[in-house]
């Protein structure tokens, strides 16, 4: 039992770093993508690869892995964030399901549907952190956690972020104060992809194998839930919102009634998460954040 | 001295003419008023001179420098600041952080590195950046007696005061030259009579002004130059008192005399 | 096998193809004409749609029929088509027009939803495993000199063109078609005209669903009906939407028909991997953006500032 909510928290941890990057997409700047998934699965196919066929230690495929997704992130954003926000929904659809393609059919690179088995645990200073002794790696994807939140908050409450979110109120309005739209959608983009390719690499090293089965529609059906329901443009909303969506995932096994309860009804759920909360709730479960000066973390007297 | 000019702008959507070789002038310092019957093709021609828009040809020209085909973010950058004619606040940002984004560049921006530097730097100096962010920000809210409403949404603002953060907004680009299209829409006289002198009070700032109105008591008191413009046509330009009896500009506005 | 034959019997394949592929862009762009937004839902419903009309086709057709079967194929056609209109409309109803004057972002992420809903609803009640749909007809292939053309392309053709004409007649000349262009080009000055705007675009659901459901009835006795068929040709169906010019009616007839006609060439002559034959769409759908982002009968359209 207790491994088990320890193997809900290392999953709320995953994902929650895949959330960070939809909400600067989605929450700040308005976006609809739809392929947390693709860059997670490039980054846990780059970390496959690097270490098992080439003997790479995964620190080294770590950059490799957020680069390499940062960089396909790049490829499909600069054509289509020129644009209405739009077609970025539909291109990503594409990209997902092109990726999934290719991780199925490049034999030769990706082994096809067997996927690629016995990837070498993660180490830190001679110390291996065992996906089986859960508490160390539950620390470790923890510390990634941490991080992201710490960085994109503070990307958030900079210049910057005042600026993605004055481009998802008004681009027109925005670009009249010197804003450049496009750049900046970009990036945030690209900086979405590769924190996804970051989770991709942790999840290598957790399941110590990759295959393409796992890198379903529905998984960026999932970090998008967890925006929703937390609340978008709020990155403690989207932590929280991802442990409550890998709670629900789990349910059916925790309380042993996974054979009672087909695997298509969290699936509904999910569908019924979004559209019941567009209606109902739009800013989520918290809401919006209240923004403050970065560094102070709590200001009294925000805004109501 | 001349600031900005525009030679034989033209602007066409399909067959619609919606400009016609426009040589229109805004000198230094001074309040231009550009006027002229609903569908002159005034907005269009704020558009074009701005970067929303791109003319079908002719040049529009900056302080000696080409800027027809430059992006709204570069003119902007360039010293251009501009309002809209149906207010286009960021609705959902507090009045502060409006403003705020106006600062974007002025504040933001490292006057000796390059841009990634400059965006690694604020990221970096955030805290600092912030605090000099909001000092300046608050000053261009009190120059407009807005500092009270500073934590409001902008959504939640009166009308009159939002079209009053809408320049407090340009002002913060730091421009050389303010457009405001329609600044007086929808405005009570004494409203009306309080933006005369503000506009005045941004004139002595030392920033150009040019603007599109069509109450004509704001534009014969305050600007000095007026251009008028008509089915996408310049047909006068001249002082208040010139405009007035100029017959064509009479013609435009009230049609021809029957004879 | 001539090459000119050869260069015939693509021309045929990427034909029926494309064919289908306007189909059910013509849901896409007559709903983003109107309400601005892709309905991601849209290939689900072409899956219910198919679905639908597999049941009552075996239905009707537990005896042998004879010759009578394909009269049982249009009416179970028919009955996809109806059931797809009515969830079209009831999806639109209860999904999408409480959030009209929500942010751009609500209807699409509603949208996301719904269709995630339907997939799986789908595969819950009805399994995930792919059920074949009968000929109704004997469907050995006729030739042509060299060319073969199958009974079912023939089908498709004819289905798809009366669908066509008959579409773009009632648009252009009946009194609906007529307030759905109206509806389209300015929803508030419609409504000052007098017509009802929330029954227009109810209206322009049902059409666009039951296009769809029509689409997936034809290709189902090919590719099977299964939970998530309408995916990928959903989405392709949209690249060709885009490609043809998002909102306009004729451009996603000739977006579905080139972006047939490219797919089959595309693997034909190009040497394209089959494998990466749903590839093409994507590629098409970003050099289109790059090059003619309003798509080849596309107005450009500037938002008014």
């Amino acid at each position: 039992m207790l491994n088990f909510i320890l193997l809900i928290l290392i999953y709320t941890g995953i994902y929650a770093l895949m959330a960070v990057g939809q909400n600067l997409i989605t929450g700040y700047v308005g976006l609809l993508s739809l392929t947390q998934a693709g860059f997670f699965a490039i980054g846990s196919y780059a970390t496959a690869i690097l270490s098992v066929t080439y003997g790479w230690n995964f620190w080294m495929t770590l950059p490799v892995a957020a680069i390499l997704a940062g960089f396909f992130g790049f490829l499909i954003g600069l054509p289509t964030l020129r644009l209405k926000g739009d077609y970025l929904a539909i291109a990503t659809l594409g990209f997902g399901e092109i990726v999934r393609n290719i991780l199925n059919n490049w034999d030769k690179l990706t082994n096809g549907p067997m996927g690629i088995q016995r990837i070498p645990m993660i180490s830190i200073f001679g110390m291996r952190v065992s996906p089986y002794a859960k508490w160390g790696f539950l620390i470790l994807v923890w510390v990634f956690v941490v991080i992201a939140y710490l960085l994109f908050e503070r990307l958030a409450r900079s210049r910057i972020g005042r600026a993605l979110e004055a481009i998802r109120e008004d681009e027109i309005a925005a670009s009249s104060m010197g804003i450049n739209a496009t750049r900046y959608k970009v990036w945030a983009f690209v900086f979405g992809a590769m924190i996804a390719g970051i989770a991709g690499s942790l999840q290598a090293v957790f399941i110590l194998s990759v295959t393409p089965g796992v890198f379903t529609f529905m998984v960026s059906i999932m970090v998008l839930c967890m925006v929703v329901l937390g609340g978008m443009g709020n990155f403690k909303a989207v932590v929280l919102g991802a442990f409550l969506i890998q709670f629900v995932s789990y349910f059916p096994q925790l309380v042993g009634l996974s054979n009672v309860i087909p695997p298509q009804f969290k699936q509904v759920l999910f569908g019924l998460i979004l559209v019941v909360m567009m209606i109902w709730r739009p800013q989520g479960i918290l809401g919006r954040e209240q923004r403050s000066a970065p560094g102070r973390l709590f200001k009294k007297g925000g805004r109501s | 001295m001349i600031l900005l000019e525009t030679t034989k702008l033209t602007r066409a959507y399909g067959g619609v003419i919606a400009v016609s070789q426009v040589d229109f002038q805004v000198r230094e310092g001074l309040i231009t008023g550009l006027i002229g019957p609903n569908g002159a093709g005034k907005t269009t021609l704020f558009n074009n001179m701005t970067g929303l828009d791109t003319p079908t040809s002719g040049k529009v020209h900056f302080n000696g420098t080409d800027i027809t085909r430059h992006h709204a973010h570069t003119i902007c950058r360039m010293g251009i600041a501009r309002t809209f004619q149906n207010i286009r606040l960021f609705k959902e940002l507090s009045v502060l952080e409006n403003v705020m984004v106006g600062l974007h560049f002025t504040t933001g921006k490292s006057p000796t590195k390059g841009r990634v530097a400059a965006v690694v730097r604020s990221y970096l100096k955030a805290k600092q950046e912030y605090d000099l962010m909001h000092e300046q920000a608050m000053r261009w809210l009190e120059f407009f007696k807005l500092d009270g409403f500073a934590d409001e949404l902008a959504k939640n603002l009166p009308y009159g005061h939002q079209r009053e953060l809408e320049i407090a907004r340009a002002l913060a680009t730091e421009p050389k030259i303010l457009f405001l299209d329609e600044p007086a829409a929808g405005m009570n006289p004494l409203e009306t009579d309080s933006l005369m002198k503000t506009i005045r009070r941004i004139r002595d700032l030392g920033i150009t002004v040019v603007l599109i109105e069509h109450d004509m008591k704001l534009v014969m008191n305050i600007c000095d130059t007026i251009t008028v413009l008509n089915y996408g046509q310049n047909i006068a330009q001249g002082t208040p008192a010139e405009i007035r009896h100029n017959p064509k500009v009479i013609e435009a506005y009230l049609g021809k005399e029957e004879a | 096998m001539g090459s000119s034959a050869e260069f015939f019997q693509h021309l045929m394949n990427g034909l029926t193809l494309g064919g289908i592929y306007a189909l059910i862009a013509l849901g896409y762009t007559m709903v983003y004409g109107i309400l601005k937004f892709i309905n991601f839902a849209h290939g689900d419903i072409l899956m219910v749609g198919s679905y639908i009309g597999l049941f009552i086709f075996d239905a009707i057709r537990g005896q042998s029929l004879g010759p009578w079967t394909i009269i049982a194929f249009f009416i179970a056609m028919l009955g996809g088509m109806i059931f797809s209109a009515g969830l079209g409309m009831a999806i639109e109803r209860i999904a999408y027009k409480p959030l009209r004057k929500a942010t751009r972002l609500a209807p699409l992420l509603s949208a996301i939803g719904v269709s995630f809903i339907l997939s799986n609803m789908a595969a819950w009640m009805w399994g995930t495993k792919s059920r074949k749909l009968e000929y109704p007809f004997d469907n050995s292939p006729l030739y042509i000199g060299e060319v073969s053309i199958t009974p079912h392309q023939i089908l498709i053709l004819i289905v798809v063109i009366v669908m066509m004409i008959s579409l773009k007649l009632f648009v252009d000349r009946s009194r609906i078609g007529k307030a759905m262009r109206a509806t389209s080009l300015d929803q508030d000055t419609a409504k000052l005209m007098g017509i009802k705007a929330d029954r227009i675009i109810a209206i322009t659901f049902a059409i666009g669903s039951a296009l769809a459901a029509t689409a997936g009835f034809l290709i189902a006795l090919e590719i099977k009906v299964y939970p998530s068929m309408g995916t990928m040709t959903g989405l392709k169906a949209f690249v060709a939407a885009v490609v043809g010019g998002i909102g306009n009616i004729s451009g996603a007839m000739v977006g579905g028909i080139l972006l047939g006609l490219l797919e089959t060439f595309g693997v034909a002559l190009l040497g394209i991997p089959y494998g990466l034959r749903d590839t093409i769409a994507f590629v098409a759908l970003i050099i289109i953006l790059l090059v003619k982002p309003e798509g080849l009968l596309g107005k450009v359209e500037k938002e008014k500032v």
